[in-house]
């Protein structure tokens, strides 16, 4: 199987669905001449056209509502946001548009569209270029919310997230694009709504999603050696929750870390706790715990950017914590 | 295109019977709202009729049409069924959207009506993608955007007309200039508050027509419609008209003055059109006067028929929040009524192609490359002896 770049498996899904389905465009700020801002979109102008792979303004709200409307007549619209940070302009229509039409219109219309980009973390750029906002998108019904850590479940996810016929919104991430990992060529799906165990564990679940399940990797490499074997429940899909895969893998370990790169208050790991306690309280040995990015605002500055953020060494540590292991 | 005023007696008299249906539609839904019925917010479109009508008479059937959420009478005057919109007021099951929706959403895609939306400004940009899509899918159709002259100082107006312009996309933004944005009259918060100039930014035809008048409605659209299929862009049209009631039904409307409110009910649409009809000896009086017997009929029957519709089941609320796979979109008038419907078909993935292209392609570095090979072979063709360096 070829080893090839996050960006790259975007790319191959991209192109795989424009080429099966006419009906499929991606539009975005960059995408097209200039081959994307983080290079997804790379040599699909030329491939099909400016009809299909459109430049747009810097009109988030404009492009992304433009979107909408062309889902709502039929076609199947990528739009590129060119990280979710700008999207914040777009959010009344993703909200207020694409999640309730099916809604509103009481059974009428339907809106397939993927609204995508990167999220988190981007590396010294300060705080309004830093954030991980998928809790945001998931807090709304009518939307489904992924956020693939590996280059085949960012393919074959986002291939999926197409032929949904409802808004999806993806998260990728800016430190994903360069990561390399296998992946299946040609038709590859992963569906919409379920869980991965990545790595599979008897002591502790760490139970996490996108960029976060390589710090959980590293943790659970690093506590095999002191002989704690953790599994890796990579979520992907945050909304719907794969309830069922996140009760069997507690029921399982008995014990669970949440990871998450964004903030705590109301992150999707304040759900997922939630579900724990109310679905597996009874097979719980220890408090769930959570790691989350701190709660305060992104800095420049590489020291406090760093500490901002969770790592291996704060995942083991929770893992030690729920353990009652004593730290070495 | 069709000017009004060789427009046969049956489209005029198709107009104004759509006119009075919406006022007394309107009339009778205030009324319900006073004793309860309905509740929320219901804006009414009571004074602005002629814009609906007047755009929905030169417009096809299969063009597209989306509005805000003073929309009963643009649904109306698509063709939407009065008693299963007055359902939809009431929250019954019977409504279009189940009583889902309610008065800011009526939704009839069966008559290519997209709705229904309660955020200022917020279905511009879904007009534009509907342009777009017909563009890419090269369908002719044009799309006919309602929204008030208030929406026109949000992001999503300006963003959407640049778009539209640059990328020529079919579409008609028409603002229905009521002078108020709720409470507040435009001139206290626009720069610029006769809307039309602002196409002038965005390079863009832009104008205005008299929205009280549904002759001069009908042929401002016609001829805006007939600009969109030659394929020149989107148009910005005001049309200058007026509420007659508050902005909904809790609004008691303090802040215009009485005699400004007698004023414009001189330009009352219906009258005009009306006077039109008979002045221009098209119909009698006896005619019309059964016109509007018909339509009071009509609407009496449709309060009937919310009041007699159930509330939706609580089931309901588990269904229209996502789409399952395979599963189908609601046929509103099939649902409720029965009835057999045509239902707008979307062409598959491959059933069309994109001929379309926003920007015409540049010549790569190969294509360049070519060029100058096939220019160099030219000149030792041609033999001027000179010997030439392979680029």
């Amino acid at each position: 199987m070829p080893e090839i770049m996050y960006r790259e498996a975007l790319n191959q899904a991209l192109a795989e669905e424009m080429e099966r389905d006419r009906r499929v465009f991606l539009i975005g700020e960059e995408v097209g001449k200039y081959q994307g801002a983080f290079k997804v979109s790379q040599g699909l102008l030329d491939r099909f056209g400016s009809a299909r792979v459109v430049d747009a303004p810097i009109s988030e709200l404009g492009f992304t509502g433009l979107g909408i409307g062309a889902a709502m007549i039929g076609l199947r619209p990528v739009v590129e946001m060119m990280t979710w940070n700008f999207a914040i302009l777009a959010m009344d229509q993703i909200v207020n548009n694409a999640a309730k039409l099916r809604h509103m219109s009481g059974g009428q219309l339907r809106c397939p569209i993927v609204f995508r980009g990167p999220g988190g973390a981007g590396g010294r750029l300060s705080s309004q270029h830093s954030q991980a906002l998928e809790s945001n998108y998931t807090y709304f019904p009518g939307l489904k919310v992924i956020a693939p850590a590996t280059p085949a479940d960012a393919k074959g996810m986002l291939k999926s997230a197409i032929r949904d016929e409802n808004p999806v919104v993806m998260f990728e991430g800016e430190r994903l694009y360069a990561v390399k990992g296998e992946v299946p060529e040609g038709e590859h799906l992963v569906p919409l709504g379920k869980a991965d165990v990545k790595r599979e564990g008897k002591d502790v679940t760490l139970i996490t999603w996108s960029r976060m399940y390589y710090f959980c990797e590293q943790a659970a490499q690093e506590l095999e050696k002191e002989g704690i074997s953790a599994e890796i429940l990579d979520l992907r899909t945050l909304r719907p929750l794969d309830e069922e895969a996140i009760v069997a893998s507690v029921k399982k370990t008995n014990r669970a870390v949440v990871v998450e790169e964004g903030w705590p208050h109301s992150g999707v790991g304040a759900q997922v706790v939630d579900l724990i306690q109310s679905r597996a309280f009874d097979w719980l040995d220890a408090p769930v715990l959570r790691v989350t990015g701190l709660d305060v605002n992104m800095s420049y500055a590489a020291n406090l950017e760093n500490a901002t953020q969770p790592d291996a060494e704060k995942i083991k540590a929770a893992a030690k914590k729920v353990l009652y292991v004593e730290k070495q | 295109m069709v000017a009004s005023s060789s427009l046969p007696k049956e489209k005029l008299l198709s107009m104004y019977r759509r006119m009075v249906l919406i006022r007394r539609f309107e009339e009778r839904a205030g009324q319900q709202y006073g004793l309860g019925k309905i509740a929320g917010f219901c804006h009414l479109y009571i004074g602005q009729e002629a814009v609906a009508v007047g755009a929905n008479e030169a417009m096809r059937p299969d063009d597209y049409m989306i509005a805000a959420y003073r929309e009963h009478g643009h649904a109306l005057a698509r063709g939407a069924d009065p008693g299963m919109v007055m359902a939809e007021l009431f929250g019954r099951t019977g409504g279009y959207s189940k009583g889902k929706g309610g008065s800011m959403h009526i939704f009839d895609v069966e008559h290519h009506f997209y709705g229904g939306y309660g955020i200022v400004g917020g279905q511009i940009p879904l007009a534009t993608g509907m342009a777009f899509a017909s563009r890419y899918r090269n369908e002719g159709r044009v799309t006919v955007c309602f929204f008030g002259e208030a929406a026109a100082n949000q992001g999503s107006f300006h963003e959407s007309l640049n778009m539209a312009s640059k990328w020529k996309l079919p579409v008609i933004y028409v603002c229905e200039n009521n002078r108020y944005g709720m409470g507040t009259a435009i001139v206290r918060t626009a720069a610029v508050a006769e809307i039309y100039k602002r196409s002038a930014g965005y390079a863009m035809r832009g104008e205005q027509a008299d929205g009280m008048d549904a002759l001069k409605m009908h042929d401002a659209i016609a001829d805006c419609l007939e600009h969109c299929r030659a394929g020149k862009g989107p148009v910005l049209l005001e049309a200058r008209t007026y509420r007659f009631r508050g902005h909904s039904m809790a609004d008691p409307a303090t802040y215009r003055t009485k005699t400004e409110v007698e004023e414009e009910r001189k330009n009352d649409p219906i009258p005009r059109l009306r006077d039109h009809i008979v002045g221009g000896k098209l119909a009698e009086d006896g005619e019309l006067d059964a016109i509007d017997a018909e339509v009071k009929a009509t609407c009496e029957q449709a309060v009937k028929f919310a009041d007699a519709s159930p509330e939706p089941s609580v089931e309901e609320l588990w269904r229209d929040t996502t789409v399952a796979e395979g599963e189908e979109d609601v046929r509103p008038r099939q649902r409720v009524l029965g009835a057999q419907v045509s239902w707008p078909e979307w062409p598959g993935p491959g059933d069309f192609d994109v001929r379309w292209e926003i920007e015409p392609k540049e010549p790569t570095a190969q294509d360049e490359k070519a060029q100058l090979a096939s220019r160099a072979e030219e000149r030792n063709k041609q033999g001027n002896g000179r010997a030439t360096t392979p680029v």
